[in-house]
This record gives structure tokens, C-alpha cells and sequence, in this order.
């Protein structure tokens, strides 16, 4: 219920930003709901006004309580993930039609652009280094999890001692940096992009495979499939990645 | 033709209570019944979540001591005293009650975020206030303190006057006057008033989180742990509903017994 009346709110914003610019198209193009990842939000709110085939609707969280919302059967009818294991677990679950992986992003280490307390992975082990990651299930605290494991158990111990917060999308991240409240935190490239001036990235050795492999797929009870179809083709090769490769984002 | 008339009307009030209380017992009730007890109980044994109802037990009880102690001689002042600016005193003091909590939020962060003087100050005196208890303290009494302060006004605003005029003939000082009259009279508005503040500081998100973050056992308390939880382990965010809903009715209720039957009006 909870979730539910969180979505209802979601969608009255959304719809509240796009009435406004879509009306003249009113009942021409079918409207779909996206779910899609916190860390696509500037791209896909770019391109969304120029997608001609459909009245978008977006909303944005971490892609494990969008995840969970599809699960509830909340209608939706894209849902696009910061990682490939959540869109699977749906599609496993008989939720989600098979999902393609679309663009790939980057996890980095991301400090304030001025007066930096840290500047490599290494100076994230010091005592009374702050640190803000994503919370676990959330794909960039997934990521960051895994990278750390990458570094042994001693130093990803040293590490985790230092985080202060798991914030629950990486927007929180990016926010808590933003704010001076933590020296560092792992975030993706695009966000550090997206911050303009405000962050630095401090990118992540090749070793620890700090890559990340966004997928999409069709919501099982999306009311429009075909639409919904056409819009992932577009998220695979159309004018939304296009601007998600503009915002930082790789091929996957 | 009148009788008639009456016999539709008393359908149509039944009809409209049982619209509202089924609208808004049924979600309450849900929480209890989509997973067995046995496994509601069980998810309260994991670590995360016996951390996160005791720090909000912690924090509710700080927030809720500074909001007495501070709260009932300034209530005390706004109902006996009627100085010029009164009114406006009291819609700043209010306006938190209104706030959403994001506003809430990013005012605490413009005021005393890490990147302001005040913040700064605070942290170099050895109070550390982002991604820290102290903040969550904060957050809390920010938007639970209204609640106490309106309910606190109105109840010493409701003393009868003479009862103080009597005990300050009867050789009492004012501050002996409060102690032993004005509080003891005002008490069941008062206990109202915290009761109102317990329920909201419990309940308390997003200023917690955009201020203090989410950390287990440091900021993450149970509104924050059921977010947390409610994308990987719905069970765990039921089970620590289901205590915020046990918790706020025993809030409510032992309010009643208090009070009598009306016990949320001033």
C-alpha cells in the first residue's frame, strides 16, 4: 500500500511536469510509464519531450524498489535497471519479458571538486576518512560492494568502517557529496558529469572491474507492449541512447 | 415524508463511516495479515532491525526531553503572556507542523548542513551533526516540537487565571506558582501534546534522511530501516511496521486513558 501511494504521488508529479508540454498531442500517443534507474535521470528527462511515438512518463528511484514495486504489480511498462541481475530476477519471476542490456556506465570514486580529503581508493582505508556508498540491493551499492571485495578483506574492511551512510538510490549519494557531509563516495561516471563542476571523479584500477551493464525489458502486464517494445529499441539504438551516450554512458 | 427523509439520511452517515473506516483500517490490517506472526516475529530477531528500533527509542526520547524542557516555559510564556508580535511568534513556531519533510530537510541542510558556518561551528565544537545520531536528534525535534508547543499552549492557555492569581496572594513565586499549579492543571493537555510529538518524531523520514542519512544503529532509524528493507526484504518492512503500528496505538490509547475519551483536541 505504501509503495503504492508512493507511486500514485510519483506518477501526479510526472504528470504534472508533462501535461503542460504534451497537450497538443492529447490522444494521439499512447502514454507509457518507465521505471527507470536514478542515475538515467537527466538523459532520459532529456530525451523524453523528442521521443515522438509515446507520451512518456518516467519515474525514477533505485532500481530495487522500482524492482519491487513491478513485483507488487504496480503498472508499468518499462522498467529500466542500473544492473542486468534485477531485470533477470523479473523475467525469472515471470514478470518481465527477456531484457536487453542497452548502455554501460562506470563506477567511480567521486570527492568534492574543491579542498578533496581524498585522492585514490587507497586514502578511503585512513580512520576519519567519511564515506557515503549505496545501501545493499541497490545496484551502485551492488557495484561498490563488489569492487571493494576486489580489494581483500582487510582493506575492504577498513574501507566499510569509514561509510557513514547507505543511501537508498545513488542520487542520495551524489546529494550527501554535493552537501560537504562525506569526503568521497561511489557514485557512477555520468553523475560526476551530471554535477557539473561540484565532483571529481577519481576513476577505479581496470582489475576491479568497476563496469556496469544497464538492462531494460517490457513489463509482462504493460497495457501498450508494442509501444513499450518500440521504446526499448529506442533506449537500444534510438534518440534516448543518444542522449544517454551525450550524458557519459557506453555502449554496452 | 420527513421520517423518510431522516431514515435516508442516517443510511447515507452509515454508509460514509464505514467508506472511512474501511479506507483507513484496511492498510493498518494488511501489514498484520499478508505474512504469518510467527515470521513477522522472526524478522524482528535480525540484527538491523533490533539496531534501528532502538536507536529510534534513543532518538525519540533525546528529541522528546529537549522538547519539554525547552518547550513548556516558552508555552508557558505565549499563554500568559499577550506581548506585541505574539501571533506571529506562534505561526513561526507552527510552521514546522505544516513543512513536508523534504522542505524540512533542505531547510536543516541550508541552516546547519555540513557546508554552513553554523554546521561547521557546530562540528569544530565536537557536535557532529551530518551523518550523525546528534543530526537524527535534530531532524526530530525540528518536526516534532510544533506538536508539543500548540498542544502546550493551549493547555496553560486553559488554566483559570485566578488559580495562579490565588497562589501568587498565597505568598508563591512565580516559578513555584508553574511548578506546582499551572503544570499540574495543564498536565493532561501537556501529555497530549508530547504524545502528538512521540507519534511524529517515530515516524519521521525524509528529513532524517536527507540530513542524517541512513547508517544501521548510527541514523538508519525504523522508518528508514522499513525503506531500506522494502525492495530486498519486504517480510523485515512488514514486521517493523507492524511495531510502529503497535507502538502508535499505544500511544493513542494510553492518551484516552489519560485524557478521557477526546484526547486530541487543545
Amino acid at each position: 500500500m505504501r509503495r503504492l501511494l508512493a507511486l500514485a504521488g510519483l506518477l501526479a508529479v510526472a504528470g504534472c511536469g508533462d501535461d503542460g508540454t504534451i497537450s497538443a498531442g492529447e490522444g494521439a500517443k499512447p502514454q507509457l510509464v518507465v521505471s527507470a534507474a536514478s542515475s538515467m535521470q537527466e538523459a532520459l528527462t532529456a530525451c523524453a519531450p523528442g521521443y515522438a511515438d509515446a507520451e512518456l512518463r518516467l519515474q525514477f528511484a533505485g532500481s530495487d524498489e522500482l524492482a519491487a514495486q513491478i513485483r507488487q504489480d504496480v503498472p508499468v511498462d518499462v522498467f529500466a535497471a542500473a544492473n542486468t541481475e534485477l531485470p533477470e530476477a523479473l523475467e525469472a519471476e515471470g514478470k518481465l519479458e527477456t531484457p536487453v542490456t542497452f548502455v554501460s556506465n562506470e563506477l567511480v570514486l567521486a570527492v568534492p571538486a574543491k579542498d578533496a580529503r581524498v585522492a585514490s581508493l587507497a586514502d578511503l582505508e585512513r580512520p576519519g576518512v567519511t564515506l557515503v556508498i549505496g545501501a545493499e540491493g541497490v545496484p551502485v551499492g551492488d557495484y561498490t560492494r563488489k569492487v571493494l571485495d576486489g580489494l581483500g578483506a582487510a582493506r575492504s574492511r577498513a574501507v566499510l568502517a569509514n561509510v557513514r551512510s547507505n543511501e537508498p538510490d545513488v542520487k542520495g549519494v551524489v546529494g550527501k557529496l554535493a552537501q560537504g557531509a562525506a569526503d568521497a563516495g561511489f557514485v557512477y561516471l555520468t553523475d560526476v558529469e551530471a554535477a557539473g563542476e561540484r565532483l571529481t571523479a577519481i576513476e577505479l584500477p581496470a582489475e576491479l572491474d568497476p563496469s556496469a551493464t544497464y538492462a531494460a525489458g517490457v513489463v509482462k502486464a504493460a497495457k501498450r507492449p508494442e509501444a513499450a517494445e518500440a521504446f526499448v529499441d529506442d533506449l537500444l539504438a534510438g534518440g534516448c541512447h543518444t542522449a544517454l551516450l551525450e550524458a557519459g554512458f557506453g555502449e554496452p | 415524508m420527513s421520517g423518510a427523509g431522516r431514515g435516508w439520511f442516517a443510511v447515507a452517515l452509515a454508509v460514509a463511516l464505514g467508506a472511512v473506516l474501511t479506507f483507513l483500517t484496511l492498510p493498518i490490517v494488511a501489514i498484520f495479515l499478508q505474512q504469518p506472526p510467527r515470521d513477522l516475529i522472526a524478522a524482528l530477531g535480525e540484527d538491523g532491525a533490533l539496531d534501528a528500533l532502538w536507536l529510534s527509542l534513543q532518538t525519540t526520547a533525546t528529541a522528546l526531553a529537549l522538547i519539554l524542557l525547552a518547550g513548556t516555559p516558552a508555552a508557558y510564556l505565549l499563554a500568559t503572556h499577550h506581548f506585541r508580535g505574539r501571533a506571529a511568534v506562534i505561526t513561526l513556531i507552527e510552521l514546522p507542523l505544516v513543512l513536508p519533510p523534504a522542505v524540512a530537510g533542505i531547510a536543516l541542510l541550508a541552516a546547519v548542513g555540513p557546508a554552513t558556518l553554523l554546521g561547521r561551528a557546530a562540528a569544530d565544537a565536537g557536535l557532529e551533526l551530518s551523518l550523525a545520531t546528534a543530526g537524527v536528534v535534530v531532524a526530530l525535534t525540528f518536526v516534532a516540537a510544533p506538536f508539543y508547543l500548540r498542544q502546550a499552549v493551549s493547555a496553560f492557555e486553559a488554566v483559570d487565571p485566578t488559580l495562579l492569581d490565588a497562589s501568587r496572594t498565597l505568598g508563591a513565586s512565580p516559578a513555584r506558582t508553574w511548578w506546582r499549579v499551572a503544570i499540574p492543571t495543564a498536565l493532561p493537555g501537556l501529555v497530549a501534546g508530547t504524545a502528538l510529538a512521540l507519534g511524529r518524531a517515530l515516524g519521521e523520514f525524509g528529513a532524517t534522511l536527507m540530513f542524517a542519512g541512513s547508517f544501521q544503529g548510527v541514523t538508519q532509524t525504523v522508518p528508514l530501516a522499513i525503506y531500506d528493507r522494502f525492495a530486498t526484504d519486504f517480510t523485515a518492512a512488514l514486521a517493523l511496521s507492524a511495531v510502529l503500528v503497535a507502538v502508535s496505538a499505544g500511544i493513542l490509547l494510553s492518551v484516552k486513558l489519560v485524557r478521557g475519551p477526546d484526547p486530541l483536541r487543545g
